[in-house]
C-alpha cells in the first residue's frame, strides 16, 4: 500500500484519484440515505445536507479568512503581533497609495463603462435583424480567459520602433502620421488601456443579462408608453432603465466584485509596473514574491472590507424591489 | 430563494474565497522520480567508484532533491549527474522540480514536509530560510565541508554561510560581467573590443557618430521579466559599483554598512545612466530608452545578431536566448567580452550561482550534499550537460569536459588568480530590496524618469529594520 500514500508514476496517481472520487461518491451515498429515512428526528437530515457544505466552508474560507486577518496584525513570521502597523505602511508609502488608486479607478470605471455599453448595445440590437450575431459578436470575448484576453491586448498594444508595428493601436497611429507609443508605460494613461480590457471582456455579460432583462419587460408597459407618446430616449430612460433597474444593480455589483478580485490582467500585461498595480495584484507580489505574507493579509483584508459594502449594498438593492413587488 | 438572492451568496462566499488565498498558499509540483541504482557489475566499478567509498553504502536509501528546474529536458542533467554517486553508494535519488519553487520551499519548510536537498538560487533565499525556519536547516556535514574548503575559493563558502555557519554548497555558478557583441561586424567596421571602460565609451560614441540617421544604436537592453521586472537593470549596477567603487565598498553595500543613497552608489547608478539612459546609445532596434523598460530580458540581445545594435551586456546564460543557428564563439556570429573596468589591470567579475541546503541530517542526505561538492559530481554534470550552459567554480572541474565555449571562458575568468570575484549583490541583500524595491526602484529609474538619487533614496527606505 506503499504506492496508495504516495503515489510517484502516472498509473498510481491516476488510480488514487479514481480510488478518491469513489470514496467520495460512496461517503455522500451514505449520507443521503442515512438522512433519508423517515424516522428520524428533523435534525438528522438537516445536519446530513447542510453539514458537508458548512463543514467546507468553515475549514476551506471561514478559517483560513479568521487566519488572514489576524495575520494582518502580525509580523512577517505571524509570531508577534504589530497592532496596525501593516495597515499603516499600506496608507502611508506612496507606491501603495498609488495602489489604491489605481484600484479606485478601476472599481469606479469598469462596473459603470461596462455596464453602460452593455445597457445600450442590448436596447441598440434588441429586435433587430442581426441580434444574435451583434450579441455573439459582444459575448464572445467573455469566453477567453482573462490572460488570454490580455495577452490578445497586449499584442494590440505593441510599439515597436519605426513604422513597422505589429500592433493595431500603433499601426493607426502611424497611418494617421503620429509617432508609436507606449502605452503600457507611461502612468496613468497604462491603467486606463488596461480597464479597456476589462470592460471589453465584462461588457457581453452585462449586455447578456441585461437583454434578457429588456425582454422581461411586459409589452402592455410599452404599448402604454407608447400610447402615451413616449418614444425613442424618453423610453429608454422614463420606461427601460427603470424596469430593468434590479438587473442593473446585479451587474453592477458582479462587475465590480470580478474587478476588485482579478489580477489577471495587471499581472500579464505589466506584471504591475509602472504604477499599474491594483491591491490583487499587490496581495500576490506581496505575498509570493516580496516574502511579506503580512502585507499581503492586510491587502487581503482591504479587499474583502472594500467588497463588503457593494455587497451590503446589493442585498439592500434585492430587500427594497423585492418589496415593491 | 430567489435567483438574485443566490447570486448575491455567491459573490460574498467567493470574495471571501479571495481572503481565504492569503492565509494558504498553494501551487503544482512537478515530480519526476530518477530511475533507481542498477547495479553495475563491469569490471571497472570498483574503480570506478573508489572516490564513493567515503559516502559509504547507502543501500535502500533514499534521498529527495528539490529544484525550480522542472522541465524534464532540462531537469535530465541533474538527474542523469546524479547517477554514478546511485550506482556505487546505491542510494537512490528522488528528484523533484518546480516553477513555484521559491514560494513553494516556504510553505514545504512550514507544513514539516521538507525535501532532503533543496537548490537554492539566492545566498538571500538561504538567510531568510534559516533566519524564518529555526532549526530546519542543518548544517553542512564535516564532508561536505571539507569538499568545499578543498575545491572552492574560499569566498563561495560564505556565500553558503549564515552568521558564520556553513549551510549550504555551491551546485552552480555563472558569470555576469559579459558585454556580448557579433565578432564579424566589429571586424567590419574595424571595431576593437574595449580593455578599459574610457575605450568602451569611446567605442560607443564613435558608433553614434558612424551612424548619424540613429538606426543602429552601439547598445540595446531589456530589463522585463513579469514581476521580476528590472533584475537586468540591478545586474549593471552591481558590475558598475564593482568597477567605480572597488570591491571593499561593493562588500560594504551589499551588507548594507554604507546606505543604499550613498553618494558613492548614486555617482554609480548615475554612470550606468551615462549608457541605459542615454538616448544616442540606446537602444539599438528597440526604439528609445523607456522601450528598455517593455523588452523582454531574453529578447534584449537579440538585435546584436541582427545588426541594429552592437553591445548587450548580460550574464553567460545569455547563450541559450540566441535564435537558433547562432554559432556562439569567438570566430561565431555572437560572442563576449569582459565588461572592461576602469584601468586594463584591475578585473572585478560578478556572477551568480545556486547552493544546496539540507533539510535532514540524516548520514546519506549529509554524504549526498558532500558529494554535490566533490569534483567527481562537478565533472559528471558537465558530461551529463551536453547542450552546455552549465558551470561550477569547483577548482578541479575539468575545463575539458565543458561543452560551450561561453561556459570555459566563464570558467577560466572564475578561476584567474587576477581576477575579483564578487556575487551578485541583489541575490545576497533581503528580498525586500534584492528581489523587491531594487528591481522595482530601476525599472521606475528607465520607465518613469526618476533621478538616481530618487530611486536610491526609495531603495534605502525599503531596507527592513533588523
Amino acid at each position: 500500500m506503499e504506492w496508495f500514500l504516495k503515489p510517484e508514476t502516472l498509473p498510481e496517481k491516476i488510480g488514487v484519484m479514481v480510488l478518491a472520487i469513489l470514496l467520495f461518491a460512496a461517503v455522500m451515498g451514505l449520507v443521503l440515505a442515512v438522512v433519508d429515512r423517515p424516522r428520524l428526528p428533523r435534525w438528522v437530515p438537516a445536519v446530513g445536507y447542510l453539514g458537508p457544505a458548512v463543514l467546507l466552508i468553515t475549514f476551506g474560507l471561514l478559517w483560513p479568512g479568521l487566519n488572514t486577518i489576524k495575520n494582518s496584525f502580525f509580523d512577517r513570521l505571524s509570531q508577534n503581533f504589530v497592532g496596525i502597523a501593516n495597515y499603516q505602511t499600506i496608507f502611508t508609502d506612496m507606491g501603495f497609495l498609488i495602489v489604491l488608486r489605481n484600484t479606485l479607478l478601476w472599481v469606479l470605471l469598469v462596473p459603470t463603462v461596462a455596464t453602460a455599453l452593455g445597457l445600450v448595445y442590448a436596447v441598440l440590437v434588441d429586435r433587430t435583424r442581426v441580434e444574435k450575431f451583434a450579441k455573439t459578436l459582444i459575448f464572445l470575448p467573455m469566453a477567453i480567459s482573462m490572460v488570454g484576453a490580455s495577452i490578445i491586448w497586449k499584442f494590440m498594444y505593441d510599439m515597436k520602433p519605426g513604422k513597422t508595428q505589429i500592433g493595431l493601436l500603433n499601426q493607426i497611429v502611424v497611418w494617421l502620421g503620429g509617432e508609436p507609443q507606449p502605452w503600457l508605460l507611461n502612468p496613468p494613461l497604462n491603467t486606463f488601456m488596461m480597464i479597456v480590457v476589462m470592460v471589453w471582456i465584462q461588457a457581453g455579460f452585462a449586455m447578456t443579462v441585461l437583454s434578457a432583462a429588456i425582454k422581461a419587460i411586459p409589452d402592455e408597459i410599452i404599448e402604454a408608453a407608447k400610447v402615451d407618446g413616449v418614444t425613442g430616449i424618453k423610453l429608454f430612460f422614463y420606461v427601460t432603465i427603470p424596469s430593468v433597474r434590479p438587473a442593473i444593480i446585479v451587474v453592477l455589483t458582479t462587475i465590480a466584485m470580478g474587478t476588485l478580485k482579478s489580477f489577471d490582467i495587471v499581472y500579464t500585461m505589466t506584471g504591475g509596473n509602472f504604477e499599474s498595480s491594483i491591491v490583487a495584484q499587490e496581495f500576490y507580489v506581496q505575498s509570493f514574491v516580496q516574502g511579506r505574507p503580512d502585507i499581503g493579509a492586510a491587502l487581503a483584508v482591504l479587499l474583502f472590507i472594500m467588497i463588503t459594502p457593494i455587497i451590503v449594498y446589493n442585498v439592500r438593492q434585492m430587500r427594497i424591489s423585492e418589496g415593491e413587488r | 430563494m430567489s435567483q438574485p438572492r443566490m447570486r448575491v451568496l455567491a459573490a460574498a462566499a467567493s470574495a471571501v474565497a479571495l481572503l481565504a488565498m492569503a492565509a494558504c498558499s498553494s501551487g503544482t509540483t512537478a515530480t519526476s522520480a530518477a530511475p533507481g541504482a542498477t547495479g553495475t557489475t563491469s569490471a571497472t566499478a570498483d574503480e570506478k567508484c573508489a572516490a564513493y567509498a567515503e559516502y559509504g553504502d547507502l543501500t535502500g536509501k533514499t534521498i529527495s532533491v528539490f529544484t525550480s528546474i522542472a522541465a524534464d529536458a532540462e531537469a535530465k542533467p541533474h538527474t542523469d549527474s546524479y547517477k554514478p554517486f546511485e550506482e556505487c553508494t546505491g542510494a537512490t535519488i528522488k528528484y523533484e522540480g518546480s516553477r513555484e519553487f521559491e514560494s513553494q520551499l516556504p510553505v514545504r519548510l512550514q507544513a514539516g514536509n521538507a525535501p532532503d536537498i533543496a537548490y537554492i538560487p539566492q545566498p538571500g533565499l538561504l538567510q531568510t530560510l534559516v533566519a524564518d525556519n529555526p532549526g530546519k536547516v542543518f548544517e553542512a556535514g564535516a564532508l561536505a565541508t571539507k569538499n568545499v574548503e578543498t575545491y572552492y575559493d574560499p569566498a563561495w563558502k560564505g556565500y553558503g554561510s549564515v552568521d558564520g555557519k556553513f549551510y549550504a554548497v555551491p551546485v552552480g555558478a555563472n558569470v555576469k560581467s559579459f558585454v556580448w557583441y557579433s565578432p564579424k561586424a566589429f571586424a567590419d567596421k574595424g571595431y576593437a573590443v574595449p580593455q578599459t571602460w574610457d575605450e568602451l565609451i569611446a567605442l560607443s560614441d564613435k558608433i553614434v557618430a558612424d551612424n548619424p540617421d540613429g538606426d543602429v544604436k552601439p547598445w540595446c537592453a531589456g530589463i522585463e521579466s513579469g514581476t521580476a521586472t528590472g533584475w537586468p537593470a540591478t545586474d549593471w549596477v552591481e558590475d558598475v559599483m564593482l568597477r567605480v567603487n572597488g570591491p571593499e565598498v561593493y562588500d560594504q553595500w551589499v551588507n548594507h554598512e554604507i546606505a543604499f543613497n550613498d553618494p558613492k552608489v548614486v555617482a554609480a547608478l548615475d554612470q550606468v545612466g551615462t549608457i541605459l539612459r542615454n538616448d544616442k546609445y540606446v537602444n539599438g532596434g528597440l526604439g528609445d530608452v523607456k522601450s528598455i523598460a517593455t523588452t523582454a530580458f531574453a529578447d534584449a540581445g537579440l538585435p546584436v545578431a541582427d545588426g541594429t545594435c552592437y553591445m548587450h551586456r548580460q550574464a553567460s546564460f545569455y547563450q541559450a536566448n540566441w535564435d537558433k543557428g547562432t554559432v556562439v564563439g569567438e570566430d561565431g556570429d555572437v560572442w563576449a567580452f569582459y565588461l572592461p573596468s576602469m584601468t586594463a589591470d584591475s578585473k572585478p567579475v560578478l556572477g551568480g550561482g545556486e547552493f544546496a541546503a539540507a533539510f535532514s541530517d540524516r548520514p546519506e542526505v549529509q554524504a549526498f550534499q558532500a558529494y554535490l561538492a566533490s569534483p567527481e559530481w562537478s565533472n559528471a554534470k558537465a558530461i551529463a550537460t551536453p547542450n552546455g550552459g552549465w558551470l561550477s567554480a569547483n577548482k578541479k572541474l575539468d575545463i575539458n569536459n565543458l561543452v560551450k565555449p561561453v561556459d570555459k571562458l566563464s570558467f577560466s575568468m572564475l578561476a584567474d588568480e587576477k581576477a575579483v570575484f564578487r556575487f551578485d549583490g541583489s541575490d545576497l541583500m533581503p528580498s525586500a530590496v534584492g528581489a523587491g524595491a531594487f528591481w522595482k526602484q530601476m525599472t521606475n529609474w528607465i520607465a518613469l524618469g526618476k533621478t538616481s538619487q530618487e530611486a536610491a533614496d526609495a531603495i534605502e527606505k525599503a531596507w527592513p529594520a533588523k
